[in-house]
């Protein structure tokens, strides 16, 4: 094989922020007093909170010794499946940064935002256009906010026709957060579990779809990388009984330009503009979860909206029956910008076409590790492929060993032991933007990895060797927690 | 298109490993009747230099300083941030992660953040801080809902001087439950009235903001001290966590959940998002809470690493039984947070929050001196209410034109307040900004 990515480079140790500084140094501009001091009564006042006293140079030279401990999308390929971490392109980071969006009051007077709030209405078309829904929300601030916002809505929507419902249908592929947003409402929820091809069955939903069920959370493409073929036949079902049908959207990456969720019985959708819609996912966030609905759901989407009336772009609260507000202000204003710039750079083409080679990518993975891995399901994927450490057992090696092993070959690990519907999860989303040459290379990896688990494991339950820290304790952790210093 | 790397050779190559001719062939697995019919309507894509094009001219469209100067805060106030925080928060390794769930690549991030639960902890004088929440108002929703989680009671209570956008956020949340909000109606002095509080039992929580909406100071230790009576969690929100530079902060206070927002610490106002809820509790309550936590431990040979941790309470663990439905959160603006404390330093945001209080109370007494009424008298940080004759709204639009914000009309939310409006004045005004101001009323 070619020479490995993984290499060791000199990093820096660099101690906690406050183990660092000395009392009277200062990394901040103070502006010009041009004002004098005012009375303060004692009563009120504090003596100020612990920090540091640090220069410019020590809080820089600190952070960016951090940063280089970590592993980004610009660093290298990072297969998370379920994540979509595809390149995030840098001129979204510029038009978000302009001033006349990064540095607007969210309470201005609308005819001082119009630009900005233009934007926002394109947006919810673009959004609307690509799902195949009617309307749209962007105040969700996360794809889980963007669920407890779906689940909100259709929990009004029973309580409008004087109903009450108790459960909801989730399927065992569905996204973790699915459960918890519906416990948020009150729901209970009813699990359901995929066939043996991996999608559900119609006759599945059917046995236990009843009126005291307020409907059904599909992950579709759903978490195995399959599209639930029977979707439409189920939403029928959830229908007939009363239901509503939410899709968890996060996995729209594989079908824009190719599904219409609109016209497959989705009633209410989710995206993630972190995933799908290239944002930086920020280690961690903040992502973005604009919610998606049919058109007999819209008049209980978040307020204020963004409405436009003779060329003017207002935010309205007029919509009574709206579930109200679910974010301070209206979402993350700053990540739509950059949803908006990806979906501008693109186009309608190359949208179509970043779906076609994110599936492409992640067949082509599927077919060459084939038999280095135990593929849980046989079959043609979409964006992501799910394998298992099963032909690894023999010699002891864990999904954990594999995957803490590709570190050291310069790869950040894929997603593991989830879906939990398979045994030792090894699910894999390499993203369109991934050029063939890296994925050769990632698939090198892995051969490699699967060669010394055969040949010597303990290379293996050692790893990573290559990184900043080696296995770490977790366990204690979280026995013991210690979480400020 | 410069972001998908494959050349037409690729692609057919890759075909033929899979077995099949064309792109289309891959998606054989979806029904016909699941099909898109025509193509997207979306517009032809744009080069990066009209994309420039394009976005300056919408960002143009909006008011923003040093052209306008705007004296309105109501939870999204304008500070300076320094370049250094622009700058390295850029820095990809940061920007470009996911969640931190592979230690060994993301020390980086996860020591920046277990630093920001540090500073947060030590900021707001509480014991134990998360890795943050979307913003102010979901942060107030997940502390009730944490509440009565822990006291199993069904009934909160909440001052109507919290920020009247996060009370209705609270209500979003809590509409599907069978929970009673009680709200505290306010006193002439512009703090919150607890007289209500006698008259029920089984609180779960008392949650006030302080500085509260109207930026009054609330006694918070009273209040503590009154819901600790009654058995029931003290709450602080907040929107202006710089003003615990200056202040004594919730902790000391008696506060068992002390949370809020973040964006007044190195985080543009971006029209409201993102934003970063802060959230900080006592220890005794950790397990109940919702959100992320980093917590130290060891690697194999014995070295400190960082490593997210108790798990157990979120939902890929325990799906339905989590404590929240939380997974992503305000990772990055975290980071922004904690970088801006660090650059400020504890004497520099002592010394900061000194001149916010300053330049407020400087342009307080000159309305005062103008002849307008401060509505409430408690003593404030940043902002306060001025009461105009009526009419004011004329004023108001002029004062627009001449590219100034007058503060915050507060009918819209306090429907009794009628010809009153909210003001700010961070480090950012001038005192000649703010003598402009007072001409301009005053004309």
């Amino acid at each position: 094989m070619k020479e490995s990515l993984g290499t060791t480079g000199l990093i820096l140790n660099e101690p906690m922020l406050w183990e660092k500084g000395k009392k009277g140094r200062c990394g901040f501009s103070y502006p010009q007093r041009d004002v004098e001091s005012y009375h303060l009564d004692d009563e009120l006042t504090g003596t100020g909170p612990d920090f540091p006293d640090l220069s410019e140079v020590d809080v820089v030279r600190h952070f960016t010794r951090l940063s280089q401990w970590n592993f980004g999308v610009d660093t290298g390929m990072y297969p998370l499946g379920s994540c979509t971490m595809k390149y995030n392109p840098k001129t979204n980071e510029r038009q978000a940064r302009l001033e006349g969006f990064s540095g607007a009051h969210p309470l201005l007077p609308t005819h001082l935002s119009q630009g900005v709030l233009k934007l926002m209405f394109q947006l919810e078309g673009f959004l609307s256009d690509i799902t195949g829904m009617d309307a749209v929300t962007l105040q969700p601030a996360a794809g889980a906010h963007g669920e407890l916002a779906g689940m909100l809505i259709i929990h009004a929507f029973h309580k409008s026709k004087c109903l009450h419902c108790s459960k909801i249908i989730v399927p065992d592929t569905a996204h973790g957060t699915n459960p918890a947003s519906a416990a948020l409402c009150g729901y209970r929820s009813v699990p359901v579990k995929s066939n043996e091809k991996g999608v559900l069955s119609a006759e599945a939903v059917a046995e236990i779809m009843d009126e005291d069920t307020a409907g059904i959370m599909i992950t579709n493409p759903n978490t195995l990388g399959l599209f639930e073929e029977n979707v439409k036949k189920i939403a029928e079902i959830v229908h007939s009984k009363g239901g509503l049908v939410y899709c968890d959207g996060a996995n729209m990456n594989a079908v824009m330009g190719i599904v219409h969720m609109g016209e497959i019985g989705v009633d209410v959708l989710h995206l993630n503009l972190h995933k799908t819609f290239s944002t930086p996912h920020g280690g961690g966030g903040p992502g973005s979860g604009p919610l998606c609905v049919k058109k007999d759901l819209e008049t209980f989407l978040p307020v204020p909206r963004v409405v436009k009336n003779n060329n003017r772009y207002l935010l309205s609260e007029n919509f009574p029956d709206s579930i109200g507000k679910m974010h301070t202000f209206y979402g993350n204003v700053g990540v739509m910008i950059k949803a908006y710039s990806y979906i501008l750079s693109m186009g309608p083409d190359n949208l179509k076409k970043a779906s076609q080679l994110a599936v492409l990518n992640a067949n082509y993975i599927q077919k060459k590790l084939q038999g280095i891995f135990h593929l849980a399901y046989d079959r043609p994927c979409m964006h992501e492929c799910i394998f298992s450490d099963k032909l690894q057992k023999a010699q002891k090696i864990t999904t954990l060993d594999i995957v803490k092993r590709l570190m050291d070959y310069g790869f950040h690990p894929p997603t593991i032991y989830f879906p939990l519907v398979v045994n030792g999860a090894i699910m894999i989303e390499p993203t369109e933007t991934e050029s063939k040459e890296n994925l050769d290379l990632f698939i090198e990896a892995c051969k490699a990895v699967a060669n010394e688990a055969q040949d010597n494991p303990d290379l293996l339950r050692k790893a990573p060797t290559r990184c900043k820290v080696r296995r770490l304790d977790e366990t204690t952790a979280a026995r013991h927690p210690c979480l400020t210093g | 298109m410069r972001y998908l790397p494959h050349t037409n050779e690729d692609i057919s190559s890759m075909l033929q490993v899979i077995g099949i001719d064309t792109l289309d062939g891959l998606f054989s697995n979806i029904p016909e009747d699941c099909r898109r019919a025509g193509d997207l309507n979306l517009p032809k894509p744009l080069s990066e230099w009209e994309l420039n094009d394009h976005m300056s001219k919408l960002a143009g469209n909006t008011a923003v300083s040093p052209e306008y100067k705007v004296f309105m805060g109501a939870g999204s106030y304008e500070h300076f941030i320094p370049e250094s925080i622009s700058y390295l928060l850029s820095r990809s390794e940061f920007a470009t992660s996911y969640t931190p769930y592979q230690p060994e690549m993301s020390q980086g991030t996860l020591q920046a953040i277990y630093e920001y639960q540090t500073l947060t902890a030590r900021l707001l004088g509480m014991e134990v801080a998360n890795a943050s929440l979307y913003d102010g108002a979901s942060a107030l929703a997940e502390a009730l809902l944490m509440a009565i989680r822990i006291t199993r009671r069904k009934k909160i209570a909440v001052s109507s001087l919290i920020h009247p956008l996060y009370r209705r956020v609270v209500q979003t949340y809590l509409a599907p439950t069978d929970c009673r909000i009680l709200e505290l109606s306010y006193l002439k002095n512009g703090r919150t009235d607890l007289t209500a509080l006698d008259e029920i039992d089984d609180l779960a929580a008392v949650a006030v903001q302080s500085p509260n909406f109207f930026g009054c100071i609330e006694n918070l230790q009273a209040i503590g001290k009154k819901t600790h009576d009654k058995d029931a969690l003290f709450i602080t929100s907040f929107t202006e966590p710089l003003a615990y530079g200056l202040l004594k902060n919730p902790g000391s206070l008696g506060a068992d959940i002390a949370c809020g927002e973040g964006q007044s610490l190195g985080i543009p106002r971006s029209f409201g998002g993102p934003a970063l809820g802060m959230f900080a509790s006592k220890m005794k309550y950790v397990r109940n809470m919702s959100g992320r936590l980093v917590g130290k431990t060891k690697d194999m040979d014995g070295k400190k690493g960082f490593v997210l941790t108790l798990a157990t309470r979120e939902q890929h663990i325990r799906r339905e039984k989590a404590t929240s439905n939380i997974c992503t959160n305000s990772s990055l603006c975290a980071l922004a947070a904690v970088m801006y404390m660090a650059s400020v330093g504890g004497t520099g945001i002592r010394e900061l929050a000194r001149l916010n209080y300053d330049k407020s109370e400087y342009l307080k007494k000159e309305f005062k001196k103008a002849g307008f009424t401060i509505s409430f008298d408690s003593t404030t940080f940043n902002e306060f209410v001025v009461e105009f004759p009526a009419g004011f709204e004329t004023k108001y639009e002029n004062l627009l034109d001449k590219k100034i914000v007058s503060g915050l009309p507060l009918a819209t939310y306090y429907p009794e307040l009628t010809n009153q409006y909210l003001f700010c004045a961070t480090e950012t005004k001038t005192k000649e900004d703010m003598d402009a101001l007072i001409r301009g009323v005053k004309s």
